[in-house]
């Protein structure tokens, strides 16, 4: 909801041009300046670099007190272990099968609660009647919930409805619960959208979906990537909904790499549980390092992280 | 009956009114114009003409056909909007068939119609860009093209030139005149800038607070304001309104006026039209144009009358020179030659053409003669 | 004569028409008016019965709130999200306004850092649990590391501590999300009128009194908005404690999302769990709905 100006619109106004030999210019002050922004960009990047080096080198140097160094010996057997071969809950499957489960999850749950958004938000805009922005209030306190509200009886819903334990049963669960986002993204994108233009495809004759497929669909490109990239990131990384509502075969990414890492069996595999945690962070992180931008956007515009 | 007949028509967002009984007949190839001050009901008029407002109460009907609960499409209508209202994602010529296409006009018909539009508004070159390649005066044309095409009967257009620039807002006023005297279509138009209003319509809606203050040519509305807020809000400058008094000298009905310096002037009505209400105070009205220099009052009029007054303000503004005096605690501006020599502080003759002056009541504040 | 609407009847081709929109909006409202509400109202029920492995009709009125209360577990989860929640607002509002204001200062690669600061907000709470799991793991983790660089004696065994690990959590929390607080506070800080900045300047104001007098009091919305996010995220924790702690030691970062969970899954008291969520839902709503509401009015 935030109406603060996007960063990185902001960021490329921002630097005055009358200070720009500033810029250039090297002050104790800026490099003490400098220096503090460079302790923190190695706070925030000490956990990834552990979770790569560590992934890529024998359990042993791991165990030997190793965990800041690089490798001694490079080796890929970790990572093959945690796709293919490693113990997941009972069976050493690997983590492959799971995050096939993610993808199957993910795929139609972003897919539909994106399209429902968009006609939401084009009706809640365009269409508005009395009592919208009242039905608006109640669909986006719905977002804000703890789930732990309604774990129970959904648990016993998706049972009468059959798809307990399964992945449907959770495109079904994130489907429900992601609506209020993509309606929230797509109002306030169709809000600031020419009314003018919707008059005037009427008086042209367009209808109800044609104005939607014709006149608003083919300009709400920016508000789709922020959305679908909102609901891809949300939805893959979601743990509470995956470890209520899945079985053993129908689990995510996420419930597995926790099985993975938690199981009490054998020797612990850093190297390993390094390497799954890898796979599972992969797709939003390259998803933020490809879209960055929109995926701040989705941010700011949704306020809350669900 | 006209061909466009709005009937006691009224507007209501919830409990506001704020389109109050309105009847408006308009004969086939009128231009009317509906102006007034932002937020008095112009627009919601129009889009109520247009089908894009649901009507409260009333009727309106397009060629003796009642529109009520008729879809914009099926009204045959077509409008210009404001912001231009052009789809950004199609090009110029799918802007054009976008209406066509919907009301499902074959391909072969369709092109023809696009270039005769095209010709007629010369964009022949512009269609197969995207509007967001277009200057504002190209899109203004896009957006006419758009309406021509659709051969309505009615036109709508929602202050279609306040997006643009002063030169171009000129240029476009006359092409848009032209375009009408040559194609005699019907034409509702709105706006809030009085001149267009003067110089585009063949009748003028003026509109306050939701009602039709009065309706009528450019000419009875700039010459006879039925009342002081039409006075004031038609022409620029606007109507000089100031206070005074009815008197009988000589037989006849005078006004009576204080200057500045305290003395008191009295200026014969023309005509007996004010004989009825001697001692009444009035507010009187008189375009600046009516308020000159002795020599260079309307020679035509029988009723000027000189009156000495002392001289606050001169701005110079060209062809002509404004010279501000104070009449009743209200400026009062005349119009003079620009090589008039006066300069404020002076006290000169001020030619009054009492052919051109109103009467308002000033508490109804309507014209009484 | 009285003209009204009526005077055309609509067909029912027509009615249709006008019904599309909320024809198409209905498949939402049911969904929201079943999955959110309905579930609402049923939890809420089910707090007042004597629900136990499976859902159950026996109205017990305010035990199970009573019942709760007496839970040494829940007052653990309890006091653990005061400690958890009040430390991970203020570090994260401290921390992402200072870098916020740190990047505000024409820094050349602004946006190359900002990605490097707010990447760990792409991540699942799962993955960055396990990573921060391990690397503050005394056997293997950073005290190991540091032992082997030679300083023998440092000790960071926090997380194995009862009394310490609850600021594991807090670290691991932080690291996730003060990026994203610094770019809600940069938004924030690019809002603000430049002229506004140029005329204290002109008006002798120092660096510092300019932030301190003028900046950081302007940037009121970005604080509330950042408060009401963390807040809401602290409530709803429960991924992170899973992954980072598993709520150990013993009960020692136990928090009621936490909490619910186990109560109403493993040891099999949904009528206690029913009671927690609820009370967990009260405590969001308190925060959400004059937030939701003050937002919503003002886009009108
Ligand atoms: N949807 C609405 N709900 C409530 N009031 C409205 C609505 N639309 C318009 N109004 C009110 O109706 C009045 C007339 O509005 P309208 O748009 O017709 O004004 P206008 O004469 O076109 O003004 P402008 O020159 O600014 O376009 C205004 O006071 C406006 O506030
Ligand atoms: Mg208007």
């Amino acid at each position: 909801m935030s109406t603060a100006p996007s960063v990185e619109t902001g960021a490329t106004a921002a630097p005055a041009v009358e200070n720009r030999s500033r810029l250039f210019q090297f002050s104790p002050a800026r490099i003490v300046l400098y220096a503090i922004l460079a302790i923190f960009c190695i706070y925030y990047l000490l956990p990834l670099y552990v979770m790569v080096v560590n992934s890529l080198k024998p359990l042993s140097e791991i165990t030997a007190g190793g965990m800041m160094a690089l490798p001694q010996q490079w080796t890929l057997a970790p990572w093959g272990s945690a796709w293919s071969t490693a113990q997941v809950g009972v069976e050493a499957t690997g983590l492959r099968p799971y995050f096939i489960n993610s993808i199957l999850m993910v795929v139609p749950a972003v897919a539909i609660s994106t399209l429902l958004g968009a006609l939401n938000g084009y009706v809640l805009t365009k269409w508005a009647f009395r009592g919208s922005t009242i039905l608006f209030g109640l669909l986006l306190f719905g977002c804000f919930i703890p789930f732990q509200m309604v774990l129970i009886p959904m648990a016993r819903m998706l049972g009468l409805m059959g798809l307990a334990g399964s992945v449907p049963g959770l495109v079904f669960v994130h489907l429900v619960y992601g609506i209020g986002f993509s309606t929230l993204y797509f109002r306030n994108y169709y809000a600031a959208f020419p009314t003018e233009l919707v008059r005037a495809a009427q008086i042209d004759g367009a209808g109800f979906f044609t104005i939607f497929w014709r006149i608003l669909l083919p300009s709400s490109g920016p508000i789709a990537v922020v959305c679908i990239i909102w609901q891809f990131t949300n939805i893959w990384n979601d743990f509470l909904f995956g470890a209520s509502f899945s079985d053993f075969d129908s689990q995510p990414m996420t419930v597995a790499l926790n099985n993975l890492v938690q199981s009490s069996t054998g020797v612990k595999e850093y190297n390993v549980h390094f390497a799954g945690a890898i796979m599972a962070a992969l797709p939003t992180l390259l998803v933020y390092i490809v879209a960055g931008r929109f995926f701040v956007r989705g941010l700011m515009a949704g306020s809350v992280k669900g | 009956m006209g061909f466009l007949d709005i009937k006691q028509a009224t507007k209501t967002y919830g409990s506001v009114k704020v389109l109050h009984e309105t009847n408006i007949a308009v004969e086939e190839g009128e231009f009317l114009v509906l102006v007034g001050p932002s937020g008095c009901g112009k627009s919601t008029l129009l889009n109520m003409i247009a089908g894009l407002e649901a009507i409260t109460s009333g009727e309106i009907a397009i060629r003796g056909r009642s529109m009520n609960g008729v879809k914009p499409a099926d009204r045959n209508i077509a409008m210009v909007f404001q912001s231009y209202a052009l789809y950004p994602n199609m090009t110029v010529k799918g802007n054009i068939a976008f209406g066509m296409e919907m009301h499902g006009i074959a391909k072969p018909e369709r092109e023809k119609r696009i270039g005769q539009v095209a010709d007629l508004l010369q964009i022949s070159h512009l269609l197969d860009r995207k509007p967001g390649q277009l200057s504002g005066g190209q899109r203004q044309r896009v957006a006419m093209g758009r309406a021509l095409v659709r051969e309505p009967d009615v036109f709508l257009f929602d202050e279609p030139l306040s997006n643009l620039d002063a030169k171009l807002r000129v240029d476009m006023r006359t092409e848009i005149k032209k375009l009408h005297q040559k194609l005699g279509t019907t034409i509702v138009y709105v706006t809030h800038d009085q001149i267009e209003a003067l110089t585009l319509s063949t009748r003028i809606a003026v509109m306050f607070g939701g009602y039709v203050q009065q309706l009528g040519t450019p000419k009875e509305i700039y010459d006879n304001p039925a009342n002081m807020f039409v006075a004031g809000f038609m022409g620029s400058p606007s109507m000089n309104l100031f206070p005074a008094k009815v008197v009988s000298a000589n037989g006849a009905a005078a006004a009576e006026i204080s200057l500045a310096n305290g003395s008191a002037a009295t200026i014969p009505f023309a005509g007996d039209r004010m004989s009825a209400s001697v001692g009444r105070d009035i507010v009187l009205g008189i375009r600046p144009e009516a308020i000159t220099d002795r020599d260079g009052a309307d020679r035509n009029s029988k009723a000027i009358h000189i009156v000495e007054a002392p001289v606050e303000v001169t701005e110079p503004a060209g062809s002509d020179t404004f010279v501000v005096s104070q009449i009743g605690g209200k400026d009062v501006t005349g119009r003079f030659r620009a090589d008039v020599a006066v300069k404020a502080g002076d006290v000169f003759p001020f030619a009054f053409n009492m052919e051109k002056a109103v009467a308002f009541d000033p508490e109804s504040e309507q014209r009484i003669a | 004569m009285a003209f009204t609407e009526t005077a055309t009847r609509p067909g029912p081709v027509d009615r249709l028409r006008d019904a599309l929109p909320k024809l198409v909006l209905s498949p939402t409202v049911a969904i929201v008016a079943i999955f959110v509400y309905g579930f609402i109202v049923f939890t809420f029920y089910l707090s007042f019965t004597n629900s136990r492995i499976l859902p159950q009709f026996g109205w017990v009125g305010w035990q199970n709130y009573e019942n709760l209360f007496r839970i040494r577990a829940w007052d653990t989860a309890v006091t653990n999200l005061i400690i958890f929640g009040s430390l991970y607002i203020i570090i994260c509002c401290a921390l992402g306004l200072l870098l916020a204001i740190l990047l505000d200062q024409r820094i050349r690669a602004e946006g190359f850092i900002r990605t490097i600061y707010l990447y760990p907000m792409a991540l699942s709470f799962i993955v960055t649990g396990v990573a921060w799991k391990w690397f503050l793991d005394p056997g293997i983790g950073l005290e190991a590391v540091v032992r082997g660089w030679g300083w023998e004696s440092f000790t960071f065994g926090w997380i194995k501590d009862r009394e310490m690990a609850i600021y594991t959590i807090v670290i691991a929390a932080v690291w996730q999300t003060s990026g994203f607080v610094m770019a809600m506070f940069l938004a924030g800080l690019r809002g603000i009128d430049s002229e506004m900045m140029k005329a204290a300047q002109i008006d002798g104001a120092s660096t510092f009194a300019l932030y301190r007098r003028i900046v950081i009091p302007q940037l009121r919305p970005a604080f509330m908005s950042a408060f009401v996010v963390l807040a809401h995220m602290a409530i709803k924790s429960y991924d992170l404690v899973i992954a980072l702690t598993g709520g150990g030691p013993g009960t020692a970062t136990e928090l009621p999302a936490t909490f619910m969970y186990s109560y109403t899954f493993t040891r099999n008291q949904m009528g206690i769990g029913a009671a927690s969520a609820v009370i967990m839902l009260m405590t969001i709503a308190a925060i959400i709905v004059p937030y939701l509401w003050s937002e919503l009015r003002e886009k009108r």
